[in-house]
């Protein structure tokens, strides 16, 4: 493994780095899947965003970030892990309204080019304002009391708030689904994905679906950043990996499409997670080779359709 | 001459200011012309930067991404030293006695950047400070990706550079430079240094599994405390978690350790990466069963990990505050350190401190701020005391010559106050734990 001698197949670079077996690829096929599920939640939000307004959110990572700040704050006063979710996700969806109205107004009749420098500039002036007011330092919020520790599940020991955060955005998916599919905002919201022209020929106050819609979808990221704080402790730069990993999962997934973004996302977490059992050095190469396939053999992506924005 | 850039009809406004600059050139005071008589031409900002009565030193520390925790913390170090430099304080003159007010003089300005411990942001940000500051030295890295790109750079630009927090065998090995200098441990002298205590603390034949972030610092790190722990424990490497820098879900990474049947985890990971795959490890629940060892220390950590989950972990760093029992240079600095910050120093902070002010002897050592020169006193190889007693600088590859500490991790309940996490377990001197300065391929370069 350590010799100067000429590197065979198994030296170097392989054999010090996998574990290659089956205990181990059902623990990473596992693993992947928790992965996954957090990353489609992250990407739903983007995605609905862009399919809508056709803007390119690039303050999302910011939003995910917000959320666990502001879920670790009320954390601290009120010592609720639901309170902490709560506060996180309505605040995150707040600021969103709130950026749509100010800010993203001003910016649907502009080039796509400015869209992206103004939510870029956004998502710097986030994270700096939230450096400036609690500092590089990470912060931690505990998982409730009944979901710490580490649960067995016959093939691998897995800690058990994971198991669990399986769970919650699996929930929060499926509401998220049923508010796109099963309403008549969602309904709205899905014609504007279409072709939000016809929409606001209709009578319908586009511009109102608009500010809802960057509210929900920044409330999903929010959601994911509050959820996902007892897993990766928060810092202010906790956004910028996740903004370019959700990028992916939308482009697999295809642009605009809710199923899309769940499906890339399971598939960006199976494919960081099984690449990474025979070399975890190429687990974010295979994402990105993915992710060039998908373009080049459908540029739509997996369940995107032509002609949306 | 003159006559071919008239004929190329040169406008005339050019012509008069070519004209000033040759007059003013000739009216110029002694002082400046004074350095050529004495065979130091000019060359990087040397003259003009050192000829005001402030000399600036540029900074590009991380203070955002992966790293930034522990930028802040060498800028503090810096900022620190930049005050008693100026003030002439007794710490600094323990290390450089002739430094009075300031250096040769002159007042120290430091000049900060954020590089983001990015080697493309670190090199252009010097570039701005030399053109428009004209600073006579740059420090800055906590990467040490950031620390060879900034040696490449310097030994081109012909300023200094003061390696800030670099652990790659690299930085004074395949990519040394005539212009760089290092005070911290690094990579082979962690591993030859914490080696024995591993071996004796958890036996021969162990299983290790390894966690590398990917860049020049991880991968020699890894190399050579597995090559110790092979040759000297018949420990044997089970798995190498490589993962990019920044990574925030270490997951997958943690259930392949899971199903290596390691014994120990040697996480090479650093700054944020440290602290989840720390943090991470405890929630799969492969920490305490698996044994944790940080190869390299980082700052903070147990601040941010808690004692908890650092108790029993053994880490090789550069300083501990606890070292003031033992060194009076060391209670010097933590007292000054506190005095300014309200908090003890990490090693990081003290890194950059020594940095500055081993610069501050060496430059008023040779009484010039012309490079050769100051490199050359460096190259003298003279001993001088420092916050962890007697150290010196190999001439042959510019690495410190100084001692690694070794620190267990204490659990809570027998820490004696809030900041008491790592107990001394041992100083060991550095002479023994270096390889050969040609070893891994230093070639300095020129001095002009």
């Amino acid at each position: 493994m350590l010799g100067w001698g000429p590197p065979t197949f198994n030296a170097d670079i392989y054999a010090g780095d996998a574990v290659v077996n089956w205990a181990n690829f059902v623990s990473q096929f596992f693993n992947g899947l928790v992965l996954g599920a957090l990353l489609a939640l992250i990407s739903s939000g983007l995605t609905i965003i862009y399919g809508t307004l056709g803007v390119l959110n690039l303050a999302h990572g910011a939003m995910f970030m917000l959320g666990g700040y502001a879920g670790w704050l009320a954390y601290s006063y009120s010592g609720s892990f639901i309170v902490a979710v709560i506060v996180g996700s309505l605040f995150v969806m707040l600021v969103g309204v709130l950026i749509e109205r100010v800010v993203i107004r001003q910016f649907y009749g502009r080039p796509p080019e400015d869209q992206l420098l103004v939510t870029f500039g956004l998502g710097i002036v986030i994270v700096e304002a939230v450096r400036f007011w609690f500092g590089s330092l990470s912060k931690t919020v505990p998982p409730p009391s009944g979901l710490v520790g580490i649960t067995p599940i016959g093939f691998m020991m897995y800690p058990t708030y994971r198991l669990a955060l399986l769970g919650i955005i699996a929930v929060a998916l499926i509401v998220l689904y049923v508010v796109l599919y099963r309403t008549r905002i969602g309904m709205i919201v899905r014609a504007g994905i279409e072709d939000s022209g016809m929409v606001d020929a209709l009578g319908i106050d586009v511009y109102k679906v608009f500010m809802l819609v960057f509210g929900i979808g920044s409330m999903a990221a929010g959601f994911a950043g509050i959820v996902n704080a007892p897993v990766v402790s928060i810092a202010p730069d906790v956004g910028e990996s996740i903004l370019v990993q959700t990028f992916v999962v939308v482009v697999i997934g295809g642009v605009g499409s809710f199923p899309g973004a769940v499906l890339g996302g399971l598939i960006a977490g199976e494919i960081i997670s099984i690449t990474s059992m025979f070399n975890p050095g190429y687990s974010y190469v295979m994402l990105f080779v993915a992710m060039t396939l998908v373009l080049v053999l459908r540029p739509y992506g997996l369940l995107g359709a032509a002609g949306r924005e | 001459m003159p006559f071919d850039v008239l004929k190329d009809g040169v406008s005339r406004r050019t012509l008069l200011r070519g004209g000033a600059g040759l007059v003013g050139g000739a009216v110029l005071p002694m002082g400046w012309i004074a350095p050529g008589f004495a065979d130091e031409p000019a060359m990087g900002t040397w003259p003009a930067g050192s000829q005001g009565d402030t000399v600036t030193i540029g900074a590009a520390v991380p203070r955002t991404g992966a790293y930034a925790v522990q930028g802040e913390d060498e800028l503090k170090g810096m900022q620190l030293a930049v005050e008693h430099i100026n003030a002439g304080n007794d710490l600094i003159k323990k290390i450089a006695p002739k430094v009075t007010k300031g250096v040769l003089g002159k007042q120290v300005k430091l000049v900060v950047a954020d590089s983001g411990a990015k080697p493309n942001n670190a090199v252009q940000e010097q570039q701005t400070f030399i053109n428009e500051n004209k600073i006579i030295a740059m420090t800055g890295s906590t990467s040490s990706a950031v620390a060879v790109a900034l040696n490449k750079f310097a030994q081109r630009e012909k300023i200094l550079y003061l390696v800030a927090i670099s652990g790659s065998n690299d930085t004074t090995g395949k990519d040394c430079a005539r212009y760089s200098f290092r005070q911290c441990f690094y990579g082979e002298t962690a591993a030859n240094a914490i080696g024995p205590v591993l071996v004796k603390a958890y036996g021969k034949g162990k299983k290790a599994a390894f966690m590398t972030p990917d860049y020049t610092y991880g991968h020699t790190v890894t190399k050579s405390v597995n090559e110790y722990l092979t040759k000297n424990g018949g420990w044997t490497q089970v798995t190498d978690q490589v993962s990019p820098l920044g990574t925030q879900d270490f997951s997958q990474y943690l259930t392949n350790i899971a199903n290596s049947g390691a014994d120990v985890i040697i996480n090479v990971n650093w700054g944020r990466d440290a602290v989840l795959s720390v943090q991470q490890a405890k929630q799969f629940g492969l920490t305490p069963k698996m044994k944790m060892v940080i190869p390299y220390q980082i700052p903070f950590l147990a601040k941010e990990v808690g004692a908890a989950l650092t108790e029993d972990v053994y880490a090789a760093t550069d300083f501990w505050w606890t070292l003031e029992d033992k060194y009076p240079l060391a209670k010097m600095f933590v007292a000054e350190f506190e005095k300014k910050y309200g908090y003890k120093p990490e090693w990081g902070a003290n890194n950059a401190y020594m940095q500055f002010a081993i610069w501050a002897r060496m430059v008023s050592g040779a009484g010039t701020f012309y490079p050769p020169t100051v490199i050359k006193e460096y190259e003298k190889g003279e001993k001088f005391d420092s916050t962890v007693g007697e150290v010196y600088f190999r001439a042959a590859d510019h690495q410190l010559v100084r001692p690694v500490v070794i620190v267990k991790g204490k659990a809570p309940k027998d820490m004696k106050g809030k900041e008491d996490y790592w107990e001394v377990m041992e100083v060991v001197p550095g002479e023994g734990l270096m390889q050969k300065p040609d070893a891994f391929g230093c070639k300095l370069g020129s001095y002009t």
